[in-house]
């Protein structure tokens, strides 16, 4: 027999004592309106405690959950294991400095976050970035992007159960790390981005590098759709699995592919676009079952397009012209000019130091679509070479607030698919 | 229906609102509007009715430290059928730190005022779970306000126990 309290005399927490019975009575006040049946003599009620430490939850996220038999009746999550306070630490750097912190917000796509916080600083302080510049960006964000998809994939795929897959996306993976690591110089935590442009030209070992893949990719892509999409398997775990409506993915504001498969084509490449990707030919992806399997397809079809994007960054890109504006009130200069004169270096020097200094009272918003949904930075300046305020607006959070509506009702085996289909990233939700 | 554009935005929120709007900022990328506090729930729920706005993106909050009104919560909305991204400001008293929550008009409020909540110490009155969200709920402070610490505080979070107790 359930008792009201049951769970909570039964579990005396001794750390963090307070919250975690704020947790506990949380769950129990959900749905507060449903009538509870006190007769179980089964005993089929039980709350169920999953992670932060579970590998299946993708990092640290702590899900708690109240089971009638299989069936989750209502869950609560619990995140901040991964809070790091990086917009505390924004406040207290300047802009430049920051950049390496985005890296390690959403870690699996950290291309992506450097490009959004250049665009907002850049559109706050008024900085011109060269063509070339721009087509790089575009070029490496889309890699990430495929990327960021390759780890949902084989993730996703091995929490349905099958494990060798995740080991042929992360070969693929490994391809991209090192186009990164010959573009950047780094395979993971790239910072190649600058504000007004990039760290450097991309090398015709580069340029070969990415071409070879971008050719390539295709067929690998196809060959994974022949094993997938009429896998019996795979069709039963993720089909009808963590259905979503498009008038409550809009309501709890769910982001990014989860959104679009649920038949809302909000994509900021196309809504709201930036850098050049107006010029491009491109199709957003969409579905209408809002189900897993509905966001498998949308993120594969998203990286054939990336692939597509890819190549036409390639025919418009210039083949030379500055990577960097010729600015050093707003850039950092080039490295001839620091090391072969006075000039170049005391400036490198102040865009260290100090950096770029919007005017005071400045405030700007510029939102990126990173692989998960909208990754949005809005900057308040004060007129000094930090900002005054800086917030993210994290697709994973969106997501997994989500989590808590999609997961009602679903069964509890059924946990780690929805998890690894929404594909949040801790580091990108707790920021 | 028609899309509308950002001025006919503006123009018809100007007409409605006009005693409790105090500014309209728009810069050219995208509208902001500077908001009495009185008026946030009726104005949110206008725009979710009357102008489409039925995507909250996010909610955060600002501390103007030294100034005459210390907190803002910045409320950032979209419409997806006339493409328009609408910022919505409100200015609150360092000593009457409540708003009416929006969690009855856009369900993602939720998370976001719980953000806003945990890092300024800002309250929605009928706010259905407002508990601090990545911080522990024995943590007192307001890690986001001004005057907390970079570095933190000492012993205001207990650490786990790494010693094995003997006896």
């Amino acid at each position: 027999m359930m008792k009201p309290d049951m769970h909570l005399d039964s579990k005396k927490p001794t750390f963090f004592p307070k919250h975690q019975e704020a947790l506990y009575k949380s769950l129990e006040d959900k749905h507060a309106t449903v009538e509870l049946d006190k007769s179980d003599p089964l005993a089929t009620r039980m709350i169920l405690n999953m992670g932060p430490q579970h590998p299946a939850t993708h990092g640290v996220l702590r899900v708690l959950m109240e089971l009638d038999g299989e069936i989750i009746t209502k869950c609560r999550l619990d995140t901040g294991y991964l809070h790091r306070g990086i917009e505390k630490m924004a406040e207290n750097k300047t802009y430049q400095e920051f950049m390496p912190y985005t890296d390690r917000m959403d870690y699996l796509s950290p291309y992506s976050n450097n490009v959004a916080l250049c665009l907002a600083v850049e559109r706050l302080a008024s900085v011109d970035v060269p063509e070339k510049a721009t087509y790089i960006r575009m070029i490496c964000s889309e890699l990430a992007r495929i990327s960021s998809h390759l780890l949902w994939l084989g993730t996703m795929i091995m929490d349905a159960g099958a494990i060798s897959f995740f080991i042929w996306t992360f070969r693929e993976r490994e391809k991209i790390y090192d186009i990164f690591d010959e573009v950047a110089g780094h395979r993971f935590t790239v910072s190649h981005s600058r504000i007004g442009g990039v760290n450097n030209d991309l090398s015709p070992a580069a340029i070969n590098k990415i071409k070879k893949f971008v050719q390539e990719f295709p067929a690998e892509l196809a060959s994974w759709h022949k094993l997938l999409d009429k896998n019996r398997i795979f069709i039963d775990r993720n089909e009808g699995v963590g259905s979503i409506g498009h008038e409550d993915a809009i309501d709890i504001g769910l982001a990014g592919p989860s959104l679009r498969a649920t038949g809302i084509a909000y994509d900021v490449r196309t809504f709201d676009p930036y850098m050049f990707y107006a010029d491009m030919d491109f199709e957003v992806p969409t579905r209408t079952e809002g189900d897993n399997l509905a966001r498998y397809y949308c993120r594969m079809e998203e990286m054939a397009e990336s692939v597509r994007i890819i190549e036409q960054c390639f025919d418009k890109m210039p083949e030379k012209g500055p990577i960097r504006l010729d600015n050093a009130k707003k850039s950092y200069p080039s490295k001839d000019e620091v090391y072969y004169s006075m000039e170049g270096l005391i400036h490198d020097f102040m865009m260290t130091d100090t950096g770029v200094c919007p005017p005071e009272g400045a405030e700007a918003y510029h939102a990126i679509e990173a692989p998960k949904g909208e990754l949005g930075f809005y900057i308040q300046s004060d007129g000094t070479g930090h900002p005054w305020r800086l917030k993210i607006k994290s697709p994973s959070f969106s997501n997994l607030q989500g989590l808590e509506t999609v997961l009602d009702g679903e069964m509890v085996a059924d946990t780690v698919v929805i998890i690894g289909g929404l594909d949040p990233v801790m580091g990108d939700s707790d920021k | 229906m028609e899309r509308i554009s950002k001025e006919t935005l503006l123009e018809k929120i100007k007409n409605e609102f006009d005693d409790k709007v105090i500014e309209v900022l728009d810069d050219g990328s995208y509208p902001l509007v500077l908001l009495k506090k009185e008026a946030i729930h009726s104005f949110c729920l206008y725009l979710k009715d009357k102008l489409n706005f039925i995507y909250l993106n996010d909610i955060f909050g600002t501390d103007r430290f030294t100034s005459e009104e210390r907190f803002e919560v910045v409320y950032h909305l979209l419409s997806l059928r006339h493409r328009l991204r609408l910022f919505v400001k409100v200015r609150i008293e360092e000593n009457d730190t409540e708003l009416p929550t929006v969690t009855d008009i856009w369900k993602s409020a939720n998370w976001n005022e719980r953000e806003v909540y945990d890092m300024f110490g800002i309250t929605f009155k009928g706010h259905p779970d407002l508990r601090r969200i990545f911080m522990p709920e024995d943590f007192e402070y307001y890690p986001l306000r001004k005057e907390f610490p970079l570095l933190g505080i000492p012993g205001s979070l207990e650490l786990p126990n790494t010693t094995p107790e003997h006896d």
